[in-house]
Protein backbone atom coordinates (compact mmCIF):
# COMPACT_ATOMS: atom_id res chain seq x y z
CA UNK A 1 0.00 0.00 0.00
CA UNK A 2 1.47 3.21 -1.26
CA UNK A 3 2.31 5.40 2.01
CA UNK A 4 0.09 8.08 1.27
CA UNK A 5 -2.49 6.06 1.17
CA UNK A 6 -1.90 4.65 5.12
CA UNK A 7 -4.36 6.15 8.00
CA UNK A 8 -2.06 8.97 9.72
CA UNK A 9 0.08 8.47 12.23
CA UNK A 10 -1.69 10.15 14.65
CA UNK A 11 -5.20 9.72 13.57
CA UNK A 12 -7.34 11.41 11.48
CA UNK A 13 -8.45 14.36 14.58
CA UNK A 14 -7.64 17.70 13.11
CA UNK A 15 -4.20 18.76 14.53
CA UNK A 16 -2.26 21.84 13.98
CA UNK A 17 1.42 22.47 14.57
CA UNK A 18 1.83 25.87 16.17
CA UNK A 19 5.45 25.92 15.87
CA UNK A 20 6.90 25.07 12.32
CA UNK A 21 9.86 26.51 10.38
CA UNK A 22 10.59 26.49 6.54
CA UNK A 23 13.68 27.32 4.99
CA UNK A 24 14.80 29.59 1.62
CA UNK A 25 16.99 29.88 -1.20
CA UNK A 26 19.19 32.63 0.90
CA UNK A 27 19.06 30.31 4.06
CA UNK A 28 22.67 29.24 3.40
CA UNK A 29 21.82 25.45 3.23
CA UNK A 30 22.02 23.78 -0.12
CA UNK A 31 19.10 21.03 0.95
CA UNK A 32 16.75 23.89 1.64
CA UNK A 33 13.97 22.09 -0.38
CA UNK A 34 14.78 18.83 0.38
CA UNK A 35 13.83 19.98 4.11
CA UNK A 36 10.92 21.58 3.32
CA UNK A 37 9.40 18.94 1.07
CA UNK A 38 10.44 16.58 4.11
CA UNK A 39 8.39 18.47 6.66
CA UNK A 40 5.40 18.01 4.54
CA UNK A 41 5.97 14.66 3.52
CA UNK A 42 5.85 13.89 7.47
CA UNK A 43 3.29 16.20 8.23
CA UNK A 44 1.05 14.61 5.68
CA UNK A 45 2.27 10.73 7.88
CA UNK A 46 1.37 12.19 10.82
CA UNK A 47 -1.59 13.83 10.11
CA UNK A 48 -1.28 17.43 10.38
CA UNK A 49 -3.65 19.11 8.78
CA UNK A 50 -2.44 22.93 9.26
CA UNK A 51 1.43 23.84 9.78
CA UNK A 52 1.66 27.20 11.25
CA UNK A 53 5.65 28.09 10.37
CA UNK A 54 7.80 31.30 10.20
CA UNK A 55 11.42 32.21 8.95
CA UNK A 56 13.99 33.99 10.80
CA UNK A 57 15.27 36.33 8.13
CA UNK A 58 18.10 34.26 6.74
CA UNK A 59 18.98 32.03 9.49
CA UNK A 60 22.09 32.73 10.02
CA UNK A 61 23.55 33.40 6.50
CA UNK A 62 23.49 36.93 6.36
CA UNK A 63 22.57 38.30 9.38
CA UNK A 64 22.69 36.40 12.80
CA UNK A 65 19.24 33.84 13.68
CA UNK A 66 18.53 35.93 16.77
CA UNK A 67 19.61 39.27 15.49
CA UNK A 68 18.13 39.72 12.09
CA UNK A 69 18.58 42.89 10.27
CA UNK A 70 15.36 44.02 8.31
CA UNK A 71 16.35 43.47 5.18
CA UNK A 72 16.69 39.72 6.04
CA UNK A 73 13.43 39.90 8.26
CA UNK A 74 11.53 41.12 5.10
CA UNK A 75 13.09 38.72 2.84
CA UNK A 76 12.76 35.52 5.16
CA UNK A 77 9.02 36.72 5.79
CA UNK A 78 8.14 37.10 2.20
CA UNK A 79 9.82 33.61 1.41
CA UNK A 80 7.30 32.08 4.41
CA UNK A 81 4.47 33.97 2.49
CA UNK A 82 5.47 32.76 -0.83
CA UNK A 83 5.49 28.92 0.89
CA UNK A 84 2.04 29.40 2.33
CA UNK A 85 0.88 30.75 -0.77
CA UNK A 86 1.98 27.94 -2.51
CA UNK A 87 0.04 25.41 0.14
CA UNK A 88 -3.18 27.29 0.87
CA UNK A 89 -4.64 24.22 2.46
CA UNK A 90 -2.17 23.07 4.66
CA UNK A 91 -0.20 26.10 5.62
CA UNK A 92 -0.35 29.54 7.26
CA UNK A 93 2.69 32.16 8.49
CA UNK A 94 3.65 33.66 11.56
CA UNK A 95 5.05 37.70 10.56
CA UNK A 96 8.52 37.40 12.32
CA UNK A 97 10.09 40.44 13.57
CA UNK A 98 13.00 42.17 15.15
CA UNK A 99 11.78 44.52 18.19
CA UNK A 100 15.25 46.53 18.49
CA UNK A 101 13.45 47.93 14.68
CA UNK A 102 10.46 49.26 15.56
CA UNK A 103 9.25 51.21 13.37
CA UNK A 104 9.95 48.21 10.58
CA UNK A 105 8.54 45.47 12.96
CA UNK A 106 5.24 47.64 12.58
CA UNK A 107 5.34 48.16 9.26
CA UNK A 108 5.89 44.47 8.61
CA UNK A 109 3.13 42.84 10.81
CA UNK A 110 0.86 45.07 8.76
CA UNK A 111 2.09 44.03 5.57
CA UNK A 112 2.62 40.20 6.30
CA UNK A 113 -1.09 40.39 7.70
CA UNK A 114 -2.66 41.99 4.72
CA UNK A 115 -1.12 39.24 3.08
CA UNK A 116 -2.20 36.31 5.20
CA UNK A 117 -0.17 35.84 8.83
CA UNK A 118 -2.21 34.83 10.92
CA UNK A 119 0.15 35.51 14.56
CA UNK A 120 3.44 37.22 15.31
CA UNK A 121 6.45 34.95 15.43
CA UNK A 122 9.54 36.76 18.18
CA UNK A 123 12.66 34.97 18.75
CA UNK A 124 15.74 36.23 20.90
CA UNK A 125 16.39 39.84 19.79
CA UNK A 126 15.02 41.59 22.73
CA UNK A 127 14.12 39.90 26.28
CA UNK A 128 10.31 39.35 26.27
CA UNK A 129 10.01 42.08 29.28
CA UNK A 130 12.28 44.94 27.62
CA UNK A 131 10.12 47.76 26.77
CA UNK A 132 10.73 47.37 23.00
CA UNK A 133 8.60 44.64 23.18
CA UNK A 134 5.80 46.59 23.73
CA UNK A 135 5.03 48.08 20.40
CA UNK A 136 4.81 44.78 18.91
CA UNK A 137 2.46 43.04 21.90
CA UNK A 138 0.09 45.89 21.55
CA UNK A 139 -0.12 45.19 17.34
CA UNK A 140 -0.97 41.96 18.55
CA UNK A 141 -3.51 42.84 20.85
CA UNK A 142 -5.19 45.41 18.43
CA UNK A 143 -5.07 42.64 15.81
CA UNK A 144 -6.29 39.53 17.57
CA UNK A 145 -2.53 37.92 16.50
CA UNK A 146 -1.16 35.14 18.98
CA UNK A 147 2.52 36.01 19.72
CA UNK A 148 4.93 32.54 19.52
CA UNK A 149 7.76 33.83 21.93
CA UNK A 150 10.95 31.75 21.93
CA UNK A 151 12.09 30.91 25.26
CA UNK A 152 15.03 29.82 26.57
CA UNK A 153 13.25 27.36 30.06
CA UNK A 154 15.03 28.84 32.95
CA UNK A 155 18.01 31.50 31.85
CA UNK A 156 20.78 30.93 34.49
CA UNK A 157 23.33 32.59 32.40
CA UNK A 158 23.54 34.38 28.90
CA UNK A 159 24.19 32.74 26.13
CA UNK A 160 25.91 34.10 22.88
CA UNK A 161 24.05 35.33 19.50
CA UNK A 162 21.01 35.74 21.68
CA UNK A 163 19.06 37.83 24.32
CA UNK A 164 17.27 35.08 25.55
CA UNK A 165 13.95 35.55 27.42
CA UNK A 166 12.62 32.62 30.01
CA UNK A 167 8.86 31.60 31.29
CA UNK A 168 9.43 34.74 34.14
CA UNK A 169 10.07 37.49 31.17
CA UNK A 170 7.27 36.37 29.24
CA UNK A 171 5.01 36.44 32.26
CA UNK A 172 6.01 39.75 32.46
CA UNK A 173 4.90 41.00 29.13
CA UNK A 174 1.99 38.84 29.22
CA UNK A 175 1.11 40.38 32.28
CA UNK A 176 1.25 43.75 30.34
CA UNK A 177 -0.91 42.88 27.85
CA UNK A 178 -3.71 40.44 29.31
CA UNK A 179 -6.00 41.11 25.84
CA UNK A 180 -2.82 39.33 23.75
CA UNK A 181 -2.36 35.63 23.35
CA UNK A 182 1.35 34.80 24.05
CA UNK A 183 2.76 30.88 22.96
CA UNK A 184 5.54 29.98 25.27
CA UNK A 185 7.99 28.27 22.44
CA UNK A 186 8.87 24.79 22.66
CA UNK A 187 9.03 23.45 26.39
CA UNK A 188 11.18 20.66 24.94
CA UNK A 189 13.87 23.04 23.34
CA UNK A 190 15.88 22.98 25.45
CA UNK A 191 16.45 24.24 29.69
CA UNK A 192 14.42 23.94 32.50
CA UNK A 193 10.89 23.08 31.80
CA UNK A 194 10.02 22.39 34.86
CA UNK A 195 11.19 26.49 35.66
CA UNK A 196 9.01 27.27 32.71
CA UNK A 197 5.78 25.29 34.36
CA UNK A 198 5.71 26.82 37.33
CA UNK A 199 6.63 30.47 35.97
CA UNK A 200 3.54 30.40 33.93
CA UNK A 201 0.97 28.45 35.97
CA UNK A 202 -1.00 31.53 37.19
CA UNK A 203 -0.83 33.72 33.99
CA UNK A 204 -3.99 32.82 31.90
CA UNK A 205 -3.21 34.47 28.45
CA UNK A 206 0.03 32.63 28.61
CA UNK A 207 0.19 28.55 26.26
CA UNK A 208 2.59 26.47 26.03
CA UNK A 209 3.79 24.90 23.02
CA UNK A 210 4.81 21.17 23.42
CA UNK A 211 7.02 21.54 20.68
CA UNK A 212 11.24 20.99 21.16
CA UNK A 213 13.39 17.74 20.63
CA UNK A 214 13.24 17.00 24.24
CA UNK A 215 11.08 14.44 25.08
CA UNK A 216 11.77 14.09 29.58
CA UNK A 217 9.53 12.03 30.78
CA UNK A 218 7.62 14.06 33.27
CA UNK A 219 7.77 17.21 31.35
CA UNK A 220 4.20 16.90 29.79
CA UNK A 221 2.68 15.60 33.42
CA UNK A 222 3.70 18.63 34.96
CA UNK A 223 2.86 21.25 31.92
CA UNK A 224 -0.34 19.37 32.08
CA UNK A 225 -0.46 19.71 36.00
CA UNK A 226 0.15 23.31 35.52
CA UNK A 227 -2.14 24.79 33.12
CA UNK A 228 -4.51 22.26 32.17
CA UNK A 229 -5.43 20.82 28.67
CA UNK A 230 -6.94 24.02 28.11
CA UNK A 231 -3.42 26.44 27.85
CA UNK A 232 -1.53 23.73 25.75
CA UNK A 233 -0.55 23.41 22.14
CA UNK A 234 1.13 20.85 19.94
CA UNK A 235 3.75 21.65 18.39
CA UNK A 236 7.17 20.00 16.34
CA UNK A 237 9.35 22.74 15.98
CA UNK A 238 12.65 21.05 14.25
CA UNK A 239 11.97 17.23 15.30
CA UNK A 240 8.88 15.91 13.77
CA UNK A 241 9.26 12.62 15.66
CA UNK A 242 9.26 14.02 18.91
CA UNK A 243 6.20 15.94 18.39
CA UNK A 244 4.44 12.16 17.03
CA UNK A 245 5.81 10.67 20.41
CA UNK A 246 4.16 13.48 22.57
CA UNK A 247 0.77 13.35 21.14
CA UNK A 248 0.88 9.85 22.15
CA UNK A 249 2.48 10.44 25.41
CA UNK A 250 -0.33 12.73 26.34
CA UNK A 251 -2.37 9.80 26.44
CA UNK A 252 -0.70 7.88 28.77
CA UNK A 253 -0.68 11.13 30.80
CA UNK A 254 -4.28 10.74 30.85
CA UNK A 255 -5.70 13.51 29.17
CA UNK A 256 -9.39 12.49 28.00
CA UNK A 257 -10.20 12.20 24.31
CA UNK A 258 -12.04 16.26 25.09
CA UNK A 259 -8.70 17.56 25.98
CA UNK A 260 -6.94 15.91 23.57
CA UNK A 261 -8.60 17.76 21.34
CA UNK A 262 -7.82 20.72 23.14
CA UNK A 263 -4.20 20.29 22.84
CA UNK A 264 -4.38 18.82 19.22
CA UNK A 265 -6.43 21.23 17.65
CA UNK A 266 -9.26 23.41 19.41
CA UNK A 267 -6.75 25.78 21.47
CA UNK A 268 -5.13 27.04 18.11
CA UNK A 269 -8.43 27.86 17.11
CA UNK A 270 -9.25 29.73 19.86
CA UNK A 271 -6.17 31.89 19.91
CA UNK A 272 -5.57 32.06 16.29
CA UNK A 273 -7.76 34.57 14.08
CA UNK A 274 -10.77 33.29 13.21
CA UNK A 275 -11.05 30.93 10.53
CA UNK A 276 -7.48 31.46 10.07
CA UNK A 277 -6.24 27.73 9.85
CA UNK A 278 -6.95 25.77 6.99
CA UNK A 279 -8.60 22.45 7.60
CA UNK A 280 -9.58 23.61 11.39
CA UNK A 281 -13.23 23.68 12.38
CA UNK A 282 -14.16 27.10 14.18
CA UNK A 283 -18.18 25.94 14.87
CA UNK A 284 -18.65 25.55 18.42
CA UNK A 285 -15.11 26.78 19.74
CA UNK A 286 -15.25 30.33 21.55
CA UNK A 287 -12.72 32.36 20.13
CA UNK A 288 -10.43 34.18 23.05
CA UNK A 289 -10.09 37.15 20.18
CA UNK A 290 -12.12 38.16 17.35
CA UNK A 291 -11.18 38.19 13.68
CA UNK A 292 -7.82 40.70 13.35
CA UNK A 293 -9.27 42.14 10.60
CA UNK A 294 -12.52 43.19 12.00
CA UNK A 295 -10.31 44.53 15.16
CA UNK A 296 -8.32 46.64 13.47
CA UNK A 297 -10.93 48.49 11.41
CA UNK A 298 -13.51 48.57 14.86
CA UNK B 1 12.82 -5.42 19.39
CA UNK B 2 15.30 -5.01 21.93
CA UNK B 3 15.69 -1.72 23.83
CA UNK B 4 19.17 -1.75 24.66
CA UNK B 5 19.27 1.54 26.22
CA UNK B 6 16.82 1.64 29.22
CA UNK B 7 17.31 2.07 33.58
CA UNK B 8 15.51 1.92 36.62
CA UNK B 9 16.06 4.50 39.62
CA UNK B 10 15.76 7.77 40.63
CA UNK B 11 17.66 10.31 38.80
CA UNK B 12 19.72 12.97 41.08
CA UNK B 13 18.74 16.15 39.07
CA UNK B 14 15.04 15.97 38.93
CA UNK B 15 11.82 13.59 39.65
CA UNK B 16 11.05 10.69 37.27
CA UNK B 17 8.03 9.09 37.17
CA UNK B 18 7.56 5.53 38.25
CA UNK B 19 11.32 4.61 36.92
CA UNK B 20 10.72 0.74 38.59
CA UNK B 21 11.10 -2.54 36.77
CA UNK B 22 7.21 -3.77 36.79
CA UNK B 23 6.72 -0.66 35.15
CA UNK B 24 8.94 -0.99 32.58
CA UNK B 25 7.97 -4.26 31.94
CA UNK B 26 4.01 -2.98 31.56
CA UNK B 27 5.54 -0.20 28.94
CA UNK B 28 7.47 -2.50 26.79
CA UNK B 29 4.30 -4.60 26.88
CA UNK B 30 2.22 -1.52 25.61
CA UNK B 31 5.02 -0.95 23.16
CA UNK B 32 5.30 -3.91 22.00
CA UNK B 33 8.96 -4.58 22.78
CA UNK B 34 10.75 -8.03 23.89
CA UNK B 35 12.56 -6.79 26.30
CA UNK B 36 15.21 -4.61 27.78
CA UNK B 37 18.85 -3.63 28.59
CA UNK B 38 18.75 -2.40 32.07
CA UNK B 39 21.34 -0.41 33.93
CA UNK B 40 20.73 0.83 37.42
CA UNK B 41 20.29 5.04 36.81
CA UNK B 42 22.14 6.33 40.25
CA UNK B 43 24.71 4.29 39.96
CA UNK B 44 26.10 6.34 36.81
CA UNK B 45 26.71 9.17 39.72
CA UNK B 46 28.08 7.05 42.56
CA UNK B 47 32.00 6.92 42.90
CA UNK B 48 31.41 3.05 44.12
CA UNK B 49 29.14 0.90 41.97
CA UNK B 50 29.19 -2.04 43.94
CA UNK B 51 25.73 -1.21 46.39
CA UNK B 52 24.38 0.06 42.87
CA UNK B 53 24.92 -2.84 40.91
CA UNK B 54 23.27 -5.14 44.23
CA UNK B 55 20.40 -3.35 43.72
CA UNK B 56 20.11 -3.73 39.76
CA UNK B 57 20.41 -7.70 40.33
CA UNK B 58 17.79 -7.48 43.07
CA UNK B 59 15.33 -5.44 41.46
CA UNK B 60 15.56 -7.03 38.01
CA UNK B 61 15.06 -11.07 39.63
CA UNK B 62 11.32 -11.28 39.30
CA UNK B 63 11.80 -10.33 35.23
CA UNK B 64 14.92 -11.71 34.27
CA UNK B 65 12.66 -12.93 31.30
CA UNK B 66 12.24 -9.36 29.75
CA UNK B 67 14.57 -7.33 32.08
CA UNK B 68 18.68 -7.96 31.19
CA UNK B 69 21.01 -6.60 33.67
CA UNK B 70 23.77 -4.12 32.76
CA UNK B 71 25.78 -3.40 35.73
CA UNK B 72 28.33 -0.69 36.01
CA UNK B 73 32.03 -1.61 36.42
CA UNK B 74 34.50 1.23 37.15
CA UNK B 75 37.92 0.14 36.35
CA UNK B 76 41.04 1.12 38.66
CA UNK B 77 38.54 0.57 41.82
CA UNK B 78 39.82 -2.13 44.05
CA UNK B 79 38.41 -5.50 43.10
CA UNK B 80 36.79 -4.36 40.10
CA UNK B 81 38.04 -7.49 38.22
CA UNK B 82 36.20 -9.61 40.26
CA UNK B 83 33.27 -7.00 40.19
CA UNK B 84 33.11 -7.87 36.51
CA UNK B 85 33.62 -11.61 37.12
CA UNK B 86 30.63 -11.72 39.54
CA UNK B 87 28.18 -10.00 37.12
CA UNK B 88 29.05 -12.08 33.90
CA UNK B 89 28.59 -15.13 36.23
CA UNK B 90 25.45 -13.43 37.63
CA UNK B 91 23.75 -12.96 34.43
CA UNK B 92 24.87 -9.57 32.99
CA UNK B 93 23.94 -8.84 29.58
CA UNK B 94 26.15 -6.46 29.14
CA UNK B 95 28.85 -4.01 31.22
CA UNK B 96 27.91 -0.02 31.23
CA UNK B 97 30.89 2.28 32.15
CA UNK B 98 30.77 6.06 32.37
CA UNK B 99 34.14 7.77 31.82
CA UNK B 100 32.65 11.31 32.04
CA UNK B 101 31.39 10.84 35.35
CA UNK B 102 34.62 8.96 36.86
CA UNK B 103 36.41 12.10 34.87
CA UNK B 104 38.48 10.01 32.61
CA UNK B 105 39.98 10.69 29.71
CA UNK B 106 39.71 9.32 26.28
CA UNK B 107 43.53 7.86 26.63
CA UNK B 108 43.11 6.54 30.53
CA UNK B 109 44.54 2.95 30.35
CA UNK B 110 41.51 2.36 33.01
CA UNK B 111 39.75 2.32 30.14
CA UNK B 112 41.59 -0.05 27.99
CA UNK B 113 41.86 -2.45 30.60
CA UNK B 114 37.96 -2.46 31.02
CA UNK B 115 38.47 -2.81 27.27
CA UNK B 116 40.23 -5.94 27.38
CA UNK B 117 38.44 -7.32 30.23
CA UNK B 118 34.94 -7.16 28.78
CA UNK B 119 36.61 -8.37 25.27
CA UNK B 120 37.77 -11.23 27.29
CA UNK B 121 34.53 -12.50 28.44
CA UNK B 122 32.51 -11.58 25.42
CA UNK B 123 30.59 -8.60 27.15
CA UNK B 124 29.54 -5.85 25.50
CA UNK B 125 30.38 -2.75 26.64
CA UNK B 126 27.89 -0.09 26.87
CA UNK B 127 28.37 3.55 26.52
CA UNK B 128 26.26 6.69 27.56
CA UNK B 129 26.59 10.25 25.90
CA UNK B 130 24.74 12.15 28.22
CA UNK B 131 21.65 11.39 30.20
CA UNK B 132 20.12 14.86 29.72
CA UNK B 133 20.19 17.96 27.15
CA UNK B 134 23.14 20.01 28.07
CA UNK B 135 21.07 23.13 28.03
CA UNK B 136 18.91 22.00 30.75
CA UNK B 137 21.91 20.44 33.26
CA UNK B 138 21.96 21.10 36.73
CA UNK B 139 25.05 23.08 37.95
CA UNK B 140 26.28 19.90 39.95
CA UNK B 141 26.14 17.87 37.04
CA UNK B 142 29.22 19.15 35.75
CA UNK B 143 30.37 16.45 33.22
CA UNK B 144 30.46 17.24 29.57
CA UNK B 145 29.06 14.47 26.68
CA UNK B 146 30.88 11.56 25.88
CA UNK B 147 33.57 12.28 23.52
CA UNK B 148 34.36 10.98 19.82
CA UNK B 149 37.76 10.90 21.12
CA UNK B 150 36.26 8.11 23.87
CA UNK B 151 34.50 6.33 21.80
CA UNK B 152 37.25 5.73 19.21
CA UNK B 153 40.17 5.05 21.93
CA UNK B 154 37.90 2.47 23.68
CA UNK B 155 37.11 0.92 20.48
CA UNK B 156 40.46 0.52 19.01
CA UNK B 157 41.74 -0.77 22.92
CA UNK B 158 40.99 -4.45 22.05
CA UNK B 159 40.14 -5.85 18.48
CA UNK B 160 37.16 -7.89 20.05
CA UNK B 161 35.55 -5.56 21.94
CA UNK B 162 31.74 -4.80 21.29
CA UNK B 163 30.84 -1.26 22.04
CA UNK B 164 27.14 0.22 22.43
CA UNK B 165 26.72 3.87 22.32
CA UNK B 166 23.86 5.28 23.40
CA UNK B 167 22.23 8.98 23.30
CA UNK B 168 24.67 10.06 20.45
CA UNK B 169 23.49 12.56 17.91
CA UNK B 170 24.67 12.42 14.11
CA UNK B 171 27.31 14.88 14.38
CA UNK B 172 29.13 12.47 17.24
CA UNK B 173 27.89 9.25 15.29
CA UNK B 174 29.63 10.35 12.04
CA UNK B 175 33.21 11.97 13.75
CA UNK B 176 33.47 8.34 15.73
CA UNK B 177 32.53 5.90 12.72
CA UNK B 178 34.15 7.53 10.07
CA UNK B 179 37.11 7.69 12.40
CA UNK B 180 37.29 4.41 12.44
CA UNK B 181 38.54 1.43 10.49
CA UNK B 182 36.17 -0.96 8.99
CA UNK B 183 36.60 -3.62 11.28
CA UNK B 184 36.69 -1.33 14.03
CA UNK B 185 33.33 0.17 12.99
CA UNK B 186 32.12 -3.34 12.39
CA UNK B 187 32.52 -3.57 15.99
CA UNK B 188 30.23 -0.40 17.29
CA UNK B 189 26.60 -0.14 17.39
CA UNK B 190 24.36 2.94 18.52
CA UNK B 191 21.07 2.85 19.78
CA UNK B 192 18.39 5.36 17.69
CA UNK B 193 17.08 7.45 21.43
CA UNK B 194 18.90 10.71 20.22
CA UNK B 195 19.05 11.02 16.96
CA UNK B 196 16.47 13.50 14.67
CA UNK B 197 13.95 12.26 12.43
CA UNK B 198 12.45 14.64 9.58
CA UNK B 199 12.53 17.05 8.76
CA UNK B 200 16.19 16.73 8.98
CA UNK B 201 16.10 13.35 8.81
CA UNK B 202 19.14 12.21 10.52
CA UNK B 203 18.04 8.56 11.02
CA UNK B 204 17.31 8.22 7.36
CA UNK B 205 20.78 9.97 6.95
CA UNK B 206 22.80 7.67 8.84
CA UNK B 207 21.15 4.68 7.81
CA UNK B 208 22.15 5.16 4.22
CA UNK B 209 25.74 6.43 4.92
CA UNK B 210 26.82 4.59 8.25
CA UNK B 211 24.72 1.90 7.49
CA UNK B 212 21.13 0.28 9.21
CA UNK B 213 23.46 -2.93 10.58
CA UNK B 214 24.90 -0.62 12.87
CA UNK B 215 22.10 0.73 14.79
CA UNK B 216 19.74 -0.88 17.87
CA UNK B 217 16.67 0.25 20.12
CA UNK B 218 17.07 2.22 22.38
CA UNK B 219 15.09 4.90 24.13
CA UNK B 220 16.85 6.00 27.26
CA UNK B 221 13.75 5.28 29.71
CA UNK B 222 13.17 6.62 32.31
CA UNK B 223 14.76 9.56 31.17
CA UNK B 224 12.94 9.62 27.99
CA UNK B 225 9.87 9.12 26.27
CA UNK B 226 9.91 5.33 24.70
CA UNK B 227 7.23 6.53 22.11
CA UNK B 228 9.84 8.72 20.67
CA UNK B 229 12.54 6.12 19.17
CA UNK B 230 9.03 4.25 17.74
CA UNK B 231 7.79 7.52 16.18
CA UNK B 232 11.20 7.82 14.49
CA UNK B 233 10.88 4.57 12.96
CA UNK B 234 7.52 4.83 12.23
CA UNK B 235 8.36 8.07 10.16
CA UNK B 236 11.08 6.73 8.22
CA UNK B 237 10.67 6.03 4.47
CA UNK B 238 9.29 2.11 4.63
CA UNK B 239 12.29 1.05 2.66
CA UNK B 240 14.07 1.87 5.25
CA UNK B 241 12.63 1.04 8.34
CA UNK B 242 12.65 -2.69 6.78
CA UNK B 243 16.21 -2.77 7.53
CA UNK B 244 15.84 -1.96 10.89
CA UNK B 245 16.67 -2.70 13.58
CA UNK B 246 20.28 -5.01 13.99
CA UNK B 247 20.49 -7.81 15.83
CA UNK B 248 21.83 -7.03 19.33
CA UNK B 249 25.28 -8.08 19.56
Amino acid sequence: MAEAALAPLAGRTPLVDVHAHFYHPASGRADWQRVNAARLHAGERIGIRAHVASILGSWGHSSPTYFPSPADVTAGNDAMLDIAGEHPDRIRCYVSVNPNDTAHAREEIARCVERGAVGIKLAASRRADDPLVDPIADEASRRGLPVLHHIWQHRTREWPSQEISDGEDLGRLAQRHPRASFILAHIGGGGDWAHSCAAVREIPNIYIDLSGSGVDRGMLDLAYASVGASRLLWGCDITMETGLAKLRALETVGLGEDELADVRWRNAARIFPHNALPGIPTSGVAARRTDARARVTQ
Amino acid sequence: MIDVNCFIGPFPFRELPHPDPDVLVRVLAREGLEGAWVGHLPTAFHRDVTAGNEALFAALEPHRAVLEPVPAIRPGWPHWQLALANAHADGARAIRAYPMQWGMGAHDARLAELAHACAEIGLPLVLTTRFEDVRQRSALDASSDLSGAHIRAIVRADPNLRVVVTCAGRALIEESHWGLTPSERARLWWDISWIWGPPEDDLAHLLQTVGADRFLFGSAWPLRLVQSPIANLELLPSELRALLVADVP
